[in-house]
Parts: structure tokens; C-alpha cells; sequence
């Protein structure tokens, strides 16, 4: 698999178990969005600070090749599966938490 | 200093992201066993896909570039705390945004009348 192809396919997965697994839905709700919209220039910021200095480089053979400020596309769509992945679960467990909170008063 | 070169930009991102912790009252970081309880599991199946990709050959690190430090799966040690830091940053974005909105927090099909 290229990583164009991995990252479309572990994307898939992350926004399914959000949606059925941890039940969060978190691609509706404002929070999520308004926090892609801060987190976003900086994942670009830090992208292109990895990118240009050559701390990671990246084999052409296994990306479609556009690119936004030096970064492959599929970066951002990495860095997309991770906010959804890491608030989901977030979401989940803390509304978990609440739940046994209110449950055993 | 290139070996500091990607720690650079793991503190960069601790200094643009850890102060919202006392600014709002957070809470992210205090709790912060319940907090990497959060992030690792999720963390597990992000590092998979790294080291498979670097398997793939899809990417590569240039370890001059780092501490010098390799840890499981080759990896090196600014790669593992890449997969701490990002998810903290992620989260204490989050809850500043919805403490200022806790509206925000609503999904579609359950918004609050008001």
C-alpha cells in the first residue's frame, strides 16, 4: 500500500469508530471544527519545519506528490485522522466518566 | 544544533498549547493520569501505522536530526513523544475552545433547545 492509500484507509477507520464504536460523532459538533481551525496552522507551521529541514522526507513512489507548504497532502490527512481519533476517545471517556459520576451519587 | 531539530518543534508546541492549561482552568494536564490514559491507546494504533509506513518505505527520519535515541520499532524517541505532545495540544485545544463555548460541545442530533 502507498501512503496515500493507508492514510485514506486509516481515516476511514478513525472517523467509523467515532461514529459507531465510541458513539461520539465528533465531525457534528462546532467544538471539533473551531479546534481543526486553530490546530490547523500550526500542523501546517510544524509540517513545514519537519519537511524543509529534511527531519522526515518521504519516498515520491508512495505519495500522489501535491503538496502544501512543503508537506505531502496525505500529511494532512494524518493530522486530520489524529484530532478526530484523540477527541473522540477523549469525548468518550469523559462522558463515561461523568455518567458513573452521576450514576453512583 | 541540528540534533535538536525536531525537538524544536515538540517544544514549540508545548509553549503554544500548555499555557491554555492555566489560562482556562483546564484541568487537561492536572488530571493527568486519567489524560495519558486517554491518549495511549489511541497513540498505539497511530505508531503502528508509522512503523508500518516506515517499513513501507514511505517516509524516513534523519537521525542527526534527532537526540540520537532509537526505541521500538526504530523509532526515535521525539517520534514517541510526537504521538504525547500532539495529542495534548489536540486536547487542551479542544477543551479551551468548548469552555469558552459549551455549546460547542453539542453533536448534531442532540443540540440543546436554547
Amino acid at each position: 500500500m502507498t501512503y496515500t492509500e493507508i492514510t485514506s484507509l486509516a481515516l476511514i477507520i478513525v472517523v467509523l469508530v467515532d461514529i459507531f464504536v465510541f458513539k461520539t460523532s465528533m465531525l457534528t459538533t462546532r467544538g471539533f471544527w473551531a479546534s481543526y481551525a486553530i490546530v490547523l496552522p500550526f500542523q501546517l507551521l510544524t509540517n513545514w519545519w519537519l519537511t524543509s529541514n529534511e527531519i522526515v522526507s518521504y519516498s515520491p513512489d508512495t505519495i500522489i506528490g501535491l503538496r502544501i507548504a512543503g508537506a505531502p497532502i496525505e500529511d494532512l490527512l494524518f493530522g486530520f485522522a489524529m484530532m478526530v481519533g484523540f477527541l473522540s476517545f477523549w469525548v468518550y471517556r469523559n462522558e463515561r466518566r461523568a455518567a458513573i459520576a452521576s450514576a453512583s451519587r | 544544533m541540528p540534533r535538536y531539530g525536531y525537538l524544536v518543534m515538540l517544544l514549540f508546541t508545548m509553549a503554544g498549547s500548555w499555557w491554555l492549561e492555566w489560562a482556562f482552568k483546564l484541568r487537561v494536564l492536572r488530571r493527568i493520569g486519567f489524560t495519558l490514559m486517554t491518549i495511549l491507546p489511541i497513540s498505539a494504533f497511530f505508531v503502528l501505522w508509522d512503523w508500518i509506513a516506515i517499513h513501507s518505505g514511505h517516509w524516513d527520519f534523519d537521525y542527526s536530526q534527532t537526540l540520537g535515541l532509537e526505541l521500538a520499532f526504530g523509532l526515535p524517541l521525539e517520534e514517541y513523544l510526537f504521538f504525547i505532545i500532539i495529542p495534548l495540544a489536540i486536547i487542551l485545544t479542544y477543551e479551551g475552545v468548548t469552555r469558552l463555548k459549551p455549546q460547542w460541545r453539542d453533536r448534531h442530533n442532540e443540540e440543546r433547545a436554547s
